[in-house]
């Protein structure tokens, strides 16, 4: 059998293969480039970027739960300015798409940063982060409405050309409604799910083992609940879905795809094994030839209820 | 920086269910340095999920070891593991010691198992350097001289050596230095270096600290390791990129 496609589309956008790299797991670039070819996956998603520089949370920022992790990292971040500056050099190098992920605290600085990021020719789409469950103003506010939501698509869209990606919350009861409302006002599409609101106590001191108390919850436990929120948006609304949450291996990405996903993205996994890009297309090429199947975005939605 | 399956050589217990893992990794052993660190895959499953940061504890032809105690689930299972199992190893990470400069003695500082990066450091040290180290303990059984060279003792308790902490007892060992060129490295707990930076900002003493973060990567994607500079304190340091060994003028402990 020849080889089989894997290459995928999410709405205008088409990627070699659906494998993306998740914001926040592989800052800009450098350091997981020691590990895998940049230039064989789908595509990166640089860490939440804010129009200034952000110091992000004080220590202790990480804790292990079960097959989980929380985080409250608090988008520390170089700011556009800098990123622009020695980054995207960087990042140029590659023929890789790099969606360029955004988290603000105010409607306004969303469409600031859009503005000033949609001029620089390496950035192919943007993804938007309004769901971050870590900073104090913005994150979770918007993400928790749906009306903000609708907003601030609507506004990022008006000041580019290039696909606009709503990064969803799943601490909400109907994520298709956010999904829903990012169609409705433009949006190209969406990905879910973002990290779920958690925290853990040392139970010595009592004191919550996370120096923010809360912490965003990711890694396997939480597959299930992003699977249910992406088989929710796929069955509710007409739009392309970017699947993520505790992907560890080839046959998450396939139940994902199945589930409604028309690519995913890697997130805790790769702290874990920079490298599991890699196995996970050697994967999946192999699951497609053994089960025939000659086109990969085929399996997208393919459930059967 | 690589990732590499490594067969266990050996798991010894020293005392005190403290114990040393053996691997077998040319490569990193050829290349880590002291005070640098592996991130090490306990299980091939999804508990324990995140790999655990242990400094070099030696290394000793195409050997590298790490010291560890049993502190949670990962370090149960690295205490367990047999002659030819493989371990996941991600490494080296991170900047170490270092050992050049213009000194003639080098006073070690560790307390508990902040011994960990020493034996190492020793065999790279220029051997007409001299060595004291000060080891330090709440208990007697917390104190480890494992390959430790010129060793005095304080535990909290008293039940070994000095009654007192580690830097109390440097303190008090004062005119050992009188007439060196001292050149502290220290390793162990937040209280330990904090009062040590006083210390040695006190007495004029140029310091280099190896210090600990909860991490999840190890090589500087998930920020989730900050530290405050004295530098330039509108951003954080990452203590597994830009240490996890510092000079102990540059951060705040």
């Amino acid at each position: 059998m020849k080889k089989p496609d894997l290459s995928v589309k999410v709405g205008k956008l088409k990627f070699r293969n659906p494998i993306l790299l998740a914001s926040g797991t592989v800052g800009y670039g450098n350091e997981m480039a020691e590990f895998i070819d940049l230039n064989s996956i789908g595509g990166i998603v640089t860490k939440s970027l804010s129009l200034k520089p952000r110091k992000g949370n004080p220590p202790q920022r990480i804790v292990e739960t079960a097959a989980g992790m929380l985080n409250a990292i608090g988008l520390q971040n170089v700011g556009v300015e800098e990123f622009i500056k020695n980054k995207i050099p960087f990042l140029k190098k590659f023929n890789v798409p790099l969606i360029c992920n955004i988290a603000a605290s105010t409607y306004e600085e969303y469409v600031e940063c859009t503005k000033i990021l949609t001029k620089e020719d390496t950035i192919t789409a943007f993804e938007i982060n309004v769901s971050c469950p870590n900073v104090k103003e913005g994150g979770l506010q918007f993400g928790n409405d749906v009306k903000a939501v609708g907003k601030i698509t609507a506004g990022v869209k008006a000041v580019t050309d290039k696909p606009v990606i709503i990064k969803l919350s799943p601490n909400v009861s109907y994520i298709s409604e956010f999904a829903k409302v990012v169609k409705e006002e433009g949006g190209d599409a969406v990905s879910a799910i973002n990290t779920l609101v958690g925290t853990a106590f040392n139970i010595i001191t009592r004191k919550p083992k996370i120096k923010n108390i809360n912490g965003g919850l990711s890694g396997p436990a939480i597959k299930p609940i992003a699977l249910a929120k992406v088989l929710e948006i796929s069955r509710k609304v007409d739009i392309p879905i970017i699947g993520i949450g505790g992907i560890m291996n080839w046959q998450d990405v396939i139940e994902f795809m199945i589930a409604g996903a028309s690519a995913v993205q890697l997130g805790t996994v790769n702290f874990i094994d920079p490298n599991a890009a890699t196995v996970i297309l050697k994967g999946l090429e192999d699951f497609c030839i053994k089960q025939g199947i000659e086109k990969l975005s085929g399996v997208t939605a393919s459930y059967i209820i | 920086m690589v990732i590499v399956k490594a067969p266990v050589k050996e798991v010894i217990e020293l005392e005190n269910q403290i114990y040393i893992l053996k691997l077998f990794a040319p490569q990193i052993a050829s290349e880590i340095k002291p005070g640098e660190f592996l991130n090490v895959k306990v299980s091939d499953f999804c508990f324990p999920l995140l790999r655990r940061p242990f400094s070099v504890c030696d290394v000793e032809k195409d050997l590298v070891y790490i010291m560890f105690n049993i502190f949670g689930e990962g370090t149960k299972i690295l205490s367990k593991k047999k002659e030819g199992e493989i371990v996941d190893i991600l490494g080296p990470l991170g900047k170490g010691f270092n050992l050049k400069g213009d000194y003639d003695t080098a006073v070690i500082v560790a307390g508990g198992l902040g011994v960990a990066p020493f034996p190492y450091f020793l065999k790279e040290l220029d051997k007409d350097k001299e060595v004291l180290s000060f080891i330090g303990g709440r208990t007697k059984k917390d104190i480890i001289t494992y390959k430790m060279k010129n060793v005095l003792i304080s535990t909290d308790d008293g039940s070994r050596g000095m009654k007192g902490n580690v830097v109390q007892l440097l303190e008090k060992n004062l005119n050992k230095l009188t007439g060196r060129k001292v050149k502290v490295f220290a390793c162990g707990p937040n209280a330990m270096l904090r009062s040590l930076k006083e210390f040695c900002l006190s007495h004029n003493l140029d310091c280099e600290v190896s210090t600990e973060c909860a991490m999840a990567c190890g090589f500087g994607i998930c920020q989730g390791c900050p530290i405050e500079s004295t530098k330039d304190p509108s951003k954080y340091m990452l203590v597994c990129k830009d240490g996890p060994v510092f000079n102990i003028k540059d951060v705040v402990l």
